[in-house]
């Protein structure tokens, strides 16, 4: 496998205007004749499927849901961000980008990530044109919020639903192009497999979840779009269909993945609280501009608040511990996300935890209410504190919130290189699927952007680069060995699932991976811990493999199929993450190996011998993966310990 | 505080599209206060697979209130018995020990039962295929800030625009109309001036789409706005009538 990331030639600045002056491009007549699939209706996906119908390819778009607007990009609820600078702050391009390299703790390529940065201007554009309604001001200009790892404002949002309203916006343009006749749309399909014609990607496997029927679809390129695989550890802020299939049939058909072990654990999200948990609800970074978060100072006061004999506001101001304020007092309660869980973690191990587990720490907002008025307060985050009153049946106006933290992005993915296309030629990956930009830790706002940006201004140039070679390449019917075979080879997959017949539910095996992957690959990680992890996934593989319980038949609607399909490409996806994260022999952003931290307990990266991603290549069932690296070198930023302090 | 309760269920079963649906009785224990409607319905999925029977289809995604997937007619109303909120965000908490649920699909011409609890909502993206966008192609549009738009419109697109499709609106009309998802797009879009040009054509092609795919007309009981999980308010009813006619008076 060659790993050649294509990075244009010149200084940093002006390598995408490079890129754009020397690429090939496809006239509109070929455009007609020239099909792209596209797979997954989220930010990445819709925008992508949109721009490519508006330049005249005909497209079709894949997603599993009823409908391209639910996908899982709609729940993001902070912002987006972009370097207008509209607030005359200070910020830049450069600053953006520099802010998001620092962020990703030196773990990603710097041209992705200028690039990245330089056309979020158009995105906001782009979107107030669809008629997205963005926060404004008084005067009726676009107002500006800050988050966590910035020292300016330039984070654009929609009250507390930017995701939403930024995915409907695409949904729009994706649904006008469908009107136009250039995209087909199939709702409630899975992509189940990729077809390969010579060492090219040509077309998709199809399942459709309501007939329980096999299609074979054509395409001279396909984009996967389908979001990150967070849902291994079950239990997640990712929406219960989220999945991380298609990337792993991507692997499996030789793309290569990149930094699987680099997941976000995200440290506000509602705690835990039974065996019939089926998700964790995500409460927004921004609360942390105005709550404080603590725990008791004394475990006896820790004790007593886990048995119900006292509470949180019992508590006198000295008896409390505002670890965060006191452990990193110049970024107190906004150090990064990373930071923050970590911290959290380590006081609820050492006994310090509230709430009926223990595992919670408290999120208080009665300093700002004294001294801003709940009025303010109640402006600024009241859908937030009913969504947390709703679920957890608790005054946060009068109660501090109890919150933990959970698994919510994940940072790796399928490799690109700057055109975004992975090592199989003519498979392209956007969004949250691809590994490019967030290296090792992704900063609030920017998933937003990257998904719009490699669906809006990226795709709709490189992929024109690749299918300008593709002009004489006649569309093909489907009917040729390589289709046959992939679909039989699909169809052989399910057939087997249904053939078991054992006696454990897809969700016990699931929630057996997630418990694994929480203890040895979730917040702190060790050697002994992940070489342990890998042999219980391998176990997990087996019993899922020999006794996975499925009623029902392969015909028609069979949602326990489809979650069964699934888990397998989890438990795959689990021990890669394993690998990965014993590979690499150091602590940097969402990655945190105990062996390697400083004496306060901070994140020690090895930059002599880790400053790669990590490429994993697929050498068949049962046998490892093999390793390959991208080395990353940074010409622009200058590469240091990130401080908090 | 943790709390545990029993209930009755009484489920429609439905194989697929074609087939006669019926409701079943199921019995659940030990069901614990603190949890979701939805997963409530997962404790019932993991006893029907023990028992190797098919667990209940539902539909159902971010369990956070805002994908618009989940749906469940529960005791007569969409989205059951609390206020302002999808059923994945119903909690258990609301129900009494030894009660009984029923549990009904979104029931209307315009949704097509697919499955048990889960109906086919396409005729919405349909609908939203007909006009429910600004015209603007990917590139080439003016600076975000080239165009003030006053606050107060803004925020009255906003609320329009928190519409989440989930199709509760049209489950709980009798008449089965789809004006407050119709009028809640033409209204976001008609508030600012980004949408204006296309308004007249939009409200047209939007409310001919929906008369085509079978939603019943709007008599204003206004019960779609009490169901409505986002608070969308029939005001915008009343906007997308005055836009309908006045785009009509002028062909």
């Amino acid at each position: 496998m060659k790993l050649d990331s294509r990075i244009p030639e010149g200084p940093l600045a002006e390598k995408w205007n490079n890129y754009k002056a020397n690429q090939k491009l496809v006239n509109p007549a070929n455009k007609r004749n020239l099909d792209i699939i596209v797979i997954g209706t989220g930010l990445a996906g819709a925008s992508a499927a949109a721009s490519f119908g508006e330049m005249g390819f005909k497209v079709k778009n894949f997603t599993i849901q009823d409908s391209p607007r639910r996908a899982h990009s709609i729940a993001a609820q902070g912002g987006i961000n972009a370097a207008k600078n509209y607030p005359n702050d200070g910020d830049s391009v450069h600053r953006l980008f520099y802010d998001t390299v620092k962020g990703g703790d030196y773990r990603a390529r710097e041209a992705n990530v200028y690039r990245l940065a330089s056309v979020s201007n158009d995105i906001i554009d782009q979107c107030v044109a669809q008629g997205v309604p963005f926060a404004r001001e008084y005067g009726g200009m676009l107002d500006n919020r800050s988050f966590g790892g910035a020292q300016v404002s330039r984070t654009f949002y929609a009250k507390g639903q930017t995701g939403q309203q930024l995915l409907i916006g695409a949904y729009q343009a994706l649904m006008r192009q469908v009107n136009a006749g250039t995209v087909e749309m199939h709702t409630r399909t899975e992509v189940v497999d990729y077809v390969i014609v010579d060492g090219k990607a040509r077309g998709v496997i199809t399942r459709d979840l309501v007939t329980g029927e096999f299609s074979r679809h054509f395409g001279h390129a396909v984009v996967m779009a389908t979001g990150g695989y967070g849902n291994t550890f079950f239990l997640s802020t990712n929406a219960m269909g989220s999945n991380g299939s298609a990337a792993i049939k991507a692997y499996e058909k030789g793309a290569a993945f990149a930094n699987p072990c680099y997941a976000q654990i995200h440290p506000t999200c509602i705690p835990v609280h039974g065996e019939f948990q089926s998700k964790l609800t995500l409460m927004s970074e921004s609360l942390r501009n105005d709550g404080r978060i603590w725990v008791p100072k004394k475990k006896e006061d820790a004790e007593a608040i886990r048995a119900g004999k006292k509470k949180a506001t019992d508590l006198s101001e000295d008896e409390r511990d505002y670890y965060l304020e006191r452990r990193y007092p110049a970024f107190g309660n906004l150090v990064p996300r990373d930071v923050a869980s970590r911290a959290a973690k380590e006081r609820c191990d050492a006994g310090f935890g509230v709430g009926t587990t223990g595992l919670a720490v408290y999120l208080d907002f009665k300093t700002s209410i004294e001294r801003l008025g709940e009025d303010t307060i109640r402006a600024r985050y009241g859908n937030l504190f009913q969504m947390y009153e709703k679920i957890v049946d608790d005054n946060p106006y009068a109660e501090p919130m109890m919150i933990y933290p959970a698994i919510h992005y994940t940072m790796g993915g399928i490799w690109v290189d700057y055109e975004l296309q992975t090592t199989v030629p003519g498979l392209f990956s956007a969004g949250e699927a691809n590994f490019s930009d967030h290296g090792a830790n992704r900063l609030g706002a920017s998933a937003l952007m990257q998904g719009l940006a490699d669906g809006y201004f990226v795709l709709p140039f490189t992929i024109q680069n690749y299918l300008a070679d593709d002009i004489r390449t006649p569309r093909m019917t489907g009917d040729e060995k390589e289709f046959v075979e992939a679909e039989k080879a699909a169809k052989a997959k399910f057939e087997k699932l249904m053939s078991i017949k054992g006696s454990r539910s897809v969700d016990s095996l699931h929630k057996e991976l997630g418990l694994v992957m929480w203890d040895f690959v979730g917040m702190a990680r060790n050697k002994k811990g992940l070489e342990e992890a890998i042999e219980k996934i391998a176990a997990i593989k087996k019993e899922f493999w020999t006794n996975v319980k499925i009623p029902g038949s392969d015909k028609g609607m069979n949602v326990e199929l489809e979650k069964a399909s699934r888990l397998a490409d989890f438990i795959t996806t689990g021990d890669l993450m394993a690998r990965d994260a014993l590979n690499r022999e150091e602590s940097c952003g969402g990655h945190f190996r105990e062996e390697y931290q400083t004496e306060e307990g901070e994140a020690k990266r090895q930059d002599d011998k880790f400053t790669y991603a990590a490429c994993w290549e697929y050498k068949g069932e049962d046998k490892a993966p093999e390793l390959h690296k991208e080395e990353l070198k940074f010409e622009v930023v200058k590469v240091a310990q990130r401080n908090y302090k | 505080m943790e709390n545990n309760i029993s209930l009755t269920l009484k489920v429609w079963r439905q194989s697929d599209s074609k087939a006669k649906g019926g409701f079943e009785t199921y019995k659940l224990e030990t069901v614990s206060t603190d949890s979701s409607f939805l997963e409530m319905m997962d404790i019932l999925n993991e006893q029907l697979v023990g028992e190797g029977k098919e667990p209940v289809a539902f539909d159902h995604d971010c369990r956070e209130g805002i994908c618009g997937m989940c749906s469940l007619y529960i005791n007569g109303r969409p989205h059951g018995p609390d206020d302002d909120v999808t059923t994945c965000q119903l909690h258990m908490r609301k129900f009494k020990n030894n009660e009984t649920i029923t549990i009904e699909p979104w029931r209307s011409a315009g949704f097509p039962v697919i499955k048990d609890l889960i109906v086919d909502r396409t005729a919405f993206d349909q609908i939203i295929a007909a006009g429910g966008y600004t015209s603007v192609s990917t590139g080439g549009v003016p600076d975000a800030n080239a165009l003030p738009i006053p606050k107060d419109d803004a925020d009255e697109a906003m609320d329009a625009a928190s519409c989440i499709g989930c199709g509760a609106c049209v489950a709980t009309c009798k008449n089965g109309s789809a004006m407050l998802f119709v009028s809640a797009k033409v209204s976001h879009l008609a508030l600012l001036p980004q949408g204006q040009v296309e308004a007249a054509l939009r409200a047209k092609a939007m409310v001919g789409k929906m008369d085509e795919l079978g939603f019943g007309a709007c008599t204003n009981t206004g019960a779609c706005e009490v169901e409505c999980p986002k608070g969308v308010s029939i005001a915008n009813i009343a906007r997308l009538n005055r836009e309908y006619l006045s785009a009509k008076l002028k062909d």
